[in-house]
């Protein structure tokens, strides 16, 4: 995949999953995010880059409304899931973070077992009936992870023995358990080793088939590799959305273009 | 101008300095250290030398407590005396007080001294009284009642001696100070050492001392800490049920639920300076509330505990914000991330994580709360009060009481010196339980502790 050039990637027309219109954010009387229009597909990997404080991450997290959880964060404008608003008033924001999954920055696997770590979420949303329901929930979506392989002989070991790698592929693992459509990603290599961050992306790849994946990241050289669309992120702005490989080859706004040949940033 | 002169010193005077040799900077910032790491020993070593001497003056003057002597003497219970209608009904054996009984002990001690062949100017059965505690006649009757058929037979009895005896076995009691006593004198003593060779008084462990009940001022020999360590339980009782839960669900609250903003902050702000509240307030608080207006018992457990609650909630929720602060946000997001609810984040996972410390903070509450005195004084757990096991848990929890810690404190105000020794002895049982408390709580975190 890697070898592909950009500019060949496949961009089929998708149906948009997530559709996002004039977002507006504050933290307190901080203007975080600056109306920001961005349409996201269905069964694509889209990308968010951007300098430090650009607000990425905070506009990822007001796509599962863990804005919700900083009291002084307020979010203006509307994002609708397949149509529904999800900051209408009517929408649980746990029952929209099932169908929203999250993997964050610093791998963070509960303090118990791999087996446990990838239940709990089928667990508390009821999803298995039995317990090879379960069972077989925890092993397809370790293998969804790409880490089957290495764990399935110690399920029940703790989460927090895996190496770094491991355990952001146990975290994805446990997001994608509760089946969810969108899988939000708040720069899940950070933390990673470069072998561990091509396991990483490599699954983010195979992830597309089956979710729309949304990645902040810090690299543009990963964003390049795992990305169809990619939006740039500047000063709270959305300065430029659009393929990947017209992002990255033929940038229509001159600041795109000064960030990523390093001028901004 | 700085960059001035550093280039001049630069240019003018650059010498190579040896690293052997130390310049005086160096000097004087190691010497600096050494100087600091002086002074931290030495508070330390002071800190020791005390916490030893503590110890040992504690351990010296209440060791004596739990040796008590006894007089061990066949007591013939002369069926004319206890029984003159001679069918061992027990409401008519009743009737005899113990003034009946005396007469027959000190007969049994006084015979002691013939059948030993002592030579002591004491003729008279008695003068054996000096002897004896004061609780020795209704120990042999409660025998007796328990068992009438004893009667009319002669029974070996492990009498407790007069505190006097006691303290003269224990050196408490001189033979230079008894001219000034009105409750012994020198001939007395005189026999005490015949009993001792002769074997009928002994030194033995005393277990009254520990599970027995509070005895009145004259009689300091029968006194235990028993039914005090009772009362110190049922409030513990009180205090854990209610605190814990009250003090976590309002901690979980503060911590994971409420908004950041004037209110909460106020409430924080007044938790701390709660902890800082002197106890006796909290004492004088539970007289107004618990007693005077909402009418609970006098110096019962429970009003105890409650009042015992209000100081230690604070400690509790302190120490359980904390320990729920230290869980890292990303088990949080975590929890969230797939889709749980914010209280299934805190239940299934912030609190399992943040449990060694709630624990540990209890723990140290509740001992906090087992050695606090003063509150008791104010509602009345204080004093000579409890004779008597309660007889329920329901009595337990509502019958007067003491704690251990007003227990001693009692002690050690009244005036018989021998009362001074138990003071001392109810301490170490006191340090027990607290050091047992601590080490529990060492375990817990030990335990539970888990790393993420």
């Amino acid at each position: 995949m890697y070898d592909t050039p950009n500019t060949e990637r496949d961009v089929d027309q998708k149906e948009i999953k997530i559709e996002a219109r004039g977002v507006q954010v504050f933290y307190g009387t901080t203007h975080a995010i600056k109306d920001v229009d961005v349409d996201i597909e269905d069964k694509t990997v889209t990308a968010f880059i951007g300098p430090s404080g650009c607000g990425k991450s905070t506009f990822l997290r007001c796509l599962n409304r863990m804005n919700d959880t900083i009291d002084i964060c307020r979010v203006e404008g509307k994002i609708e899931i397949d149509g529904d608003d999800i900051y209408d008033k009517r929408v649980d924001p746990v029952q929209l973070r099932a169908k929203v999954g999250m993997v964050f920055q610093k791998p963070n696997p509960f303090p118990k077992s791999i087996y446990d770590n990838i239940a709990y979420g089928p667990r508390i949303h009821g999803l298995a009936k039995t317990k090879a329901d379960l069972d077989e929930i925890v092993e397809k979506s370790l293998r969804r992870g790409a880490i089957w392989d290495e764990v399935k002989d110690r399920l029940h070991a703790p989460g927090t023995g895996l190496s770094g790698g491991q355990q952001q592929r146990l975290c994805i693992a446990r997001a994608v358990a509760t089946e969810p459509e969108v899988l939000l990603m708040d720069e899940p290599c950070s933390a990673l080793d470069p072998i561990a961050t091509a396991q990483v992306e490599e699954l983010i790849d195979e992830l597309r088939e089956n979710y729309s994946v949304v990645i902040v990241t810090h690299s543009m050289q990963q964003a390049a590799r795992v990305s169809q669309k990619t939006a740039f992120f500047h000063l709270g702005n959305l300065v430029e959305f659009g393929e990947t490989g017209k992002i990255f080859t033929n940038p229509e706004d001159s600041r795109t273009e000064s960030y990523i040949t390093g001028r901004i940033g | 101008m700085t960059d001035a002169s550093m280039d001049n010193a630069a240019e003018g005077a650059r010498r190579t300095i040896s690293l052997y040799a130390d310049d005086d900077l160096t000097r004087k910032r190691n010497a600096a250290e050494k100087r600091f790491q002086a002074y931290g020993i030495a508070a330390i070593a002071a800190g020791l030398f005390f916490l030893i001497v503590l110890l040992v003056s504690i351990v010296g003057s209440g060791v004596g407590a739990f040796q008590q002597t006894f007089i061990t003497v066949p007591v013939y219970l002369d069926e004319a005396k206890l029984d003159k209608n001679g069918n061992r009904d027990v409401e008519d054996i009743k009737k005899v007080s113990t003034f009946g009984y005396n007469p027959l002990i000190e007969q049994a001690v006084f015979d002691k001294v013939t059948e030993n062949g002592i030579a002591t100017p004491l003729a008279k059965r008695g003068d054996m009284k000096a002897l004896l505690s004061a609780s020795a006649a209704a120990q042999v009757r409660d025998t007796v009642i328990a068992n009438p058929d004893l009667i009319g037979q002669t029974v070996e009895f492990r009498i407790l001696a007069s505190s006097r005896v006691d303290g003269y076995l224990k050196g408490r009691v001189k033979r230079e100070d008894v001219e000034r006593d009105k409750n012994i004198d020198a001939e007395h003593l005189d026999l005490v050492d015949a009993f001792v060779a002769s074997g009928v008084i002994q030194k033995q462990f005393n277990v009254d001392f520990i599970l027995g009940a509070d005895a009145s001022e004259s009689r300091p020999e029968q006194a235990g800490i028993g039914v005090a360590m009772l009362g110190s339980f049922f409030m513990m009782i009180v205090v854990l049920l209610l605190s814990l839960p009250i003090g976590v669900a309002a901690s979980i609250y503060l911590e994971e639920f409420a908004p950041q903003n004037r209110w909460t902050d106020m409430i924080e702000v007044n938790i701390s300076n709660l902890a800082a509240v002197p106890s006796i307030v909290f004492g004088i608080l539970g007289l107004a509330v618990f007693i005077q207006f909402a009418h609970l018992p006098q110096s019962a457990p429970l009003v105890g505990g409650l009042v015992l609650t209000l100081m230690t909630l604070p400690t509790i929720i302190i120490s359980t914000r904390a320990s729920l602060k230290a869980v890292p946000p990303s088990i949080r997001d975590a929890a969230l991330g797939v889709g749980a609810s914010k209280m299934q984040a805190v239940f299934h996972h912030v609190l399992p994580l943040a449990m060694p410390g709630i624990l540990t903070g209890t723990i140290i509450g509740l001992a906090q709360a087992l050695g606090e005195t003063a509150p008791l004084l104010l509602i009345g757990m204080v004093g000579y009060i409890a004779t008597n096991y309660p007889g329920g848990i329901a009595e337990g929890f509502l019958s007067p009481n003491s704690a251990m810690p007003a227990q001693i404190y009692e002690w050690a105000k009244r005036a018989d010196p021998a009362y001074y020794e138990r003071a001392w002895g109810g301490i170490i049982i006191l340090l027990v339980f607290l050091l047992t408390m601590n080490i529990i709580a060492i375990i817990l975190r030990r335990r539970f502790e888990r790393r993420w």
